[in-house]
């Protein structure tokens, strides 16, 4: 790609820039709790590394005095606690970069906090590094926190641990104390499939051990900590793995070129090789590796490049192109290590997006199999997942997605979750394996279509979907509907909210994660009624937006029609023709929605009844009308 | 095992960015500030979309007050680069002659870069804007993410910031929200430099130790470009070998002394060099929070 191969061979005497053009590049993350000195050895590495310019020290100093924690002293932790917000309450929020270098390598710091957030961040900064620096505190050792950021690291799939066993000074370079540590740190960690543990006893404040050897430690023999962090070799085994590249882009400048704009995921490839793209399965064969510098003899991990291949085959974003002879495997239900990191809990079978790598899918996820304890690797049982929670889950997409397992492969096992309402990535995934490989889990090929089925009626199948408050006028509204309907030769089905609850979905309560199952699980039989050439109503209080775009997507745009009954709570209220109003302001009824449960109303619903000026009857003629301009229903009733 | 060095790595994953907001946005635009990130960042783009152009414009958003070398650079650079070139100046600051001499630094650069930066991005209705700054430049940025969404009036909440994870970016948005993309995030200024050595990048001349006239304020060596400047009673500009670290207004950038007169000179001098990059920006010297500031208010 460039002139570096035409460099002599390494010699004693290589200048500088040369010696820098060659050096590699470690991501390492550091963790650590609260007092362990993570901030003091990050700013220590900065400023043994002149990263810390004089100006910076100038800033520092100023710094120091106002916020400092160490009286006269420099506070190193001050160059790394960025934001003001966070200065001022004397605690790091967030994942923040630092970067620093010697002449054998380049370094990525991921510094993250230890507070409430801090799973969420922890994984956040280790799914980018190869190694992380483990903080304890001589004079505590092994705490609660160390397991925890082991068990994270662990399973983000870091092989490389460095414990950093901080504040030796404090325990009078004590050799028992830090043998103690390390044996204490090995026996927890030998069940975690860490590669290597290296321990280094260190003081960040005063600097012992960090880059250079220190006097006061005569007894440990082992590498200071750049040093070590300088000749770790860090092998994820992607090399040597058969050829992953996720296509990107499809780049066609002018009819002669198509080449295909993706990093190589695993594996290598060269002109000649032969490869497959999933989840078609189409084969074809690479022309030429394409690149600004001249064509190359071969890519490898890491690199990013464009594909040329020898003949046409469908190739788009997502498309996974992979070696003929170990192609992966294609799937749409698979187990997965779920780490929610959003605010707002997991809603088990809501609809959300998955984003792996360039492919976005729709995806539902079950209540958690278990939870894991971070702290002692138990498993728990939980209906759902919040902030800061790990949880084993099944997790489905809608359709077919080729993928490799985490353990083996992160680029192609490592997924974001996004709420499709906020777009906020609110989880991280890890696949495990697939529970149902698409190769023999096609759809049930149906002869007769909903189309041939619908044909038979006078009219196309559909959703109406009546929300709205309890007690707004729903189901009288569908009563009139449906009979109206029915005149006119129409074949429907009405569900109704309550009446489910009583067969259906009697085992769901009212809590927010039943509602949206219970919403669900009644837009899935909607859909099958769809299928069966129906227009079904719909009756349900459904108080949740996304769950009511979820049944929208499953359905179709063309074929849902929602109906926001709009009757405001104190008429609704008013009405109460069960009573449950009365009921819930004495508190007998809890998540009463309107009360102490939300309602998120209809943005842009296809109808919307003023029941304080419509009656329900011409209600139902409206909705009539709707469906018609929506080529539901003909105009002239059957004959459609 | 070919283990790749830590410049192709950067190039590799830069490249990957770009692609990933390509194939997510509408309408996106490179913002190009005529400096040496901005050079680093085109070249870069045109690697990553060969043999297309880059499928975006170069958008520079001038003040009015950068070195004239630099305008003269822009307009050569941009025709070797076939890109196309808007340039968006802030209209009520022509009006209203906006300069840092009669309204202060804080307000030029309020007025003319962040303000004006906001109404090119709503002239054109760009969705997605590469910038060319890097975590290492300023404590602030150290937490920015590559992906960094703005709300509609182009703000940056840093407790709304969605986490980065692996190479995964999520640049879904409501309408009216736009991502500011920051390829160059993991680069270093070392890193740069080196890339425009390997890369023979072409980059301003100010850049390059010169005889240049100079006078000294606060402690900052400013360059007298032409005759809009004032000078004080008794103010003589004075010929020093002087280069720039950063470009910028030139009113506002303070010049180092220095000899390193060719890429591998800045490079040496770099590797044993005592002060930060930024020290010559009068931008960040309002108060240590200020780029946290500026960035809330829609500065890139």
């Amino acid at each position: 790609m460039n002139n570096e191969s035409n460099l002599p061979p390494e010699t004693s005497r290589v200048s500088p820039i040369v010696a820098h053009e060659r050096k590699g590049l470690l991501r390492f993350i550091t963790c650590g709790s609260v007092d362990d000195g993570k901030s003091t050895l990050i700013g220590r590495l900065l400023y043994e590394s002149h990263v810390i310019f004089d100006d910076h020290l100038a800033a520092l100093a100023v710094d120091s005095a106002r916020f400092g924690t160490r009286g006269d002293n420099l506070d190193f932790a001050l160059v790394v606690d960025g934001l003001a917000a966070e200065r001022e309450q004397g605690i790091t929020i967030d994942v923040a970069y630092r970067y620093f270098s010697t002449d054998r390598r380049k370094f990525i710091v991921a510094d993250t906090p230890g507070h409430e957030q801090y799973t969420r961040n922890m994984v956040t900064g280790a799914t980018t590094a190869d190694l992380a620096v483990i903080l304890v505190d001589a004079r505590h050792g092994v705490v609660t926190q160390t397991r925890r950021h082991s068990h994270v690291a662990s399973l983000i799939g870091i092989k490389q641990v460095v414990l950093a066993v901080n504040k030796i000074d404090l325990v009078g370079y004590s050799r028992d104390r830090f043998d103690a540590i390390t044996a204490d740190y090995r026996d927890f960690a030998a069940d975690l499939g860490f590669d290597d543990v290296v321990s280094i006893p260190i003081s960040a404040v005063f600097g012992d051990n960090v880059t250079t050897s220190s006097e006061n430690t005569p007894w440990y023999v082992g590498p200071v900590l750049v040093a070590h962090l300088e000749s770790v070799v860090v092998d994820t085994g992607a090399h040597r793995q058969p050829f992953r590249f996720p296509v990107q882009l499809v780049n066609r400048p002018h009819g002669g070129f198509r080449g295909f704009s993706g990093t190589v995921a695993s594996g290598e490839i060269r002109p000649g090789d032969d490869i497959c793209a999933l989840p078609s399965g189409l084969t074809s064969r690479v022309a030429r590796i394409s690149s600004a510098d001249g064509d190359l003899d071969e890519a490898v991990v890491g690199q990013s490049v464009t594909l040329v291949l020898t003949h046409e085959i469908d190739v788009s974003r997502g498309t996974l192109l992979c070696s003929v002879e170990h192609p992966v495997d294609v799937a749409d239900q698979f187990e997965a290590d779920v780490i929610w990191m959003y605010e707002e809990p997991m809603h088990p079978g809501r609809r959300y997006l998955l984003k792996l790598g360039p492919i976005t899918a729709g995806l539902t996820i079950s209540p958690p199999k278990y939870v894991l304890d971070v702290n002692t690797h138990e498993h728990l049982a939980a209906k759902t997942l919040v902030l800061n929670e790990i949880g084993v889950c099944i997790v489905m997409v809608d359709r077919p997605l080729p993928f490799e397992s985490y353990a083996s492969n992160r680029d192609l096992g490592g997924f974001i979750v996004i709420d499709r309402m906020t777009n906020a990535t609110v989880a991280a995934g890890l696949l495990r394996f697939a529970l149902r490989r698409s190769t023999n889990a096609h759809w049930q090929e149906l002869d007769v279509t909903p189309e041939s089925r619908s044909a038979m009626k006078g009219h196309r199948p559909g959703v109406v979907w009546l929300t709205g408050l309890s007690g707004a006028g729903k189901s009288t509204i569908a009563n009139h509907l449906e009979a109206r309907l029915h005149d006119l030769g129409v074949h429907t089905f009405l569900l109704d909210g309550d009446n489910i609850r009583h067969g259906l979905n009697r085992d769901l309560g009212f809590t927010e994660t039943d509602r949206v199952e219970n919403v669900r699980r009644v837009g899935e039989v909607a859909g099958l009624m769809v299928d069966a050439g129906l227009i079904v109503l719909v009756s349900l209080i459904s108080p949740y937006r996304e769950e009511r775009q979820g049944v929208r997507d499953l359905v179709g745009e063309a074929r849902f029609c929602e109906v926001f009954v709009d009757t405001p709570i104190e008429i609704a209220e008013r009405r109460d023709p069960k009573g449950l109003y009365a009921k819930a302001r004495r508190g007998d009824l809890p998540n009463f929605t309107g009360i102490d449960s939300p309602y998120e109303s209809p943005v842009e619903p296809e109808v919307r009844i003023d029941t304080t000026r419509v009656e329900p009857g011409a209600a139902a003629e409206l909705i009539v009308a709707k469906l018609r301009n929506m080529n539901l229903v003909g105009d002239s009733a059957a004959r459609f | 095992m070919v283990e790749l060095n830590h410049l192709q790595q950067l190039e590799a994953e830069s490249i990957h960015i770009m692609r990933e907001a390509v194939a997510e946005s509408e309408r996106p635009v490179m913002l190009y500030s005529v400096g040496k990130d901005s050079a680093v960042m085109a070249s870069l783009a045109r690697k990553a979309f060969h043999p297309s152009p880059p499928p975006f414009p170069l958008l520079h958003v001038d003040t009015m007050w950068k070195f004239r070398e630099m305008y003269e650079f822009r307009d050569s650079a941009v025709a070797q680069l076939e890109m196309d070139l808007l340039v968006h100046q802030n209209p009520e600051c022509v009006a209203e002659g906006i300069n840092p001499f009669e309204h202060g630094s804080a307000v030029h650069t309020d007025r003319w870069k962040t303000d004006g930066l906001k109404q090119a991005l709503d002239r054109w209705r760009f969705d997605v804007a590469f910038g060319g700054a890097r975590r290492d430049e300023e404590k602030s940025r150290a937490k920015e993410r590559i992906f960094s969404l703005r709300s509609a009036q182009h703000r940056w909440d840093p407790k709304q910031q969605r986490p980065e994870l692996w190479h995964t970016y999520n640049l879904r948005r409501a309408p009216g929200e736009s991502v500011r993309v920051f390829p160059l995030s993991n680069w270093t200024e070392l890193d740069v430099w080196m890339y425009i050595h390997r890369e023979q990048i072409p980059v301003v001349p100010l850049y390059f130790a010169a005889m240049r006239p100079v006078v000294s304020r606060s402690g900052a060596l400013i360059m007298v470009d032409d005759d809009r400047m004032p000078l004080g009673i008794g103010e003589v500009p004075t010929p020093r070998m002087v280069r720039f670290r950063t470009l910028g207004c030139y009113p506002l950038t303070g010049a180092i002394e220095s000899t390193a007169a060719t890429v591998t000179d800045i490079i040496q001098e770099i590797l044993s060099s005592a002060t930060s990059e930024r020290q010559g920006r009068a931008i960040d010297f309002d108060s240590s929070a200020s780029m946290e500031m500026k960035k809330q208010d829609g500065y890139f």
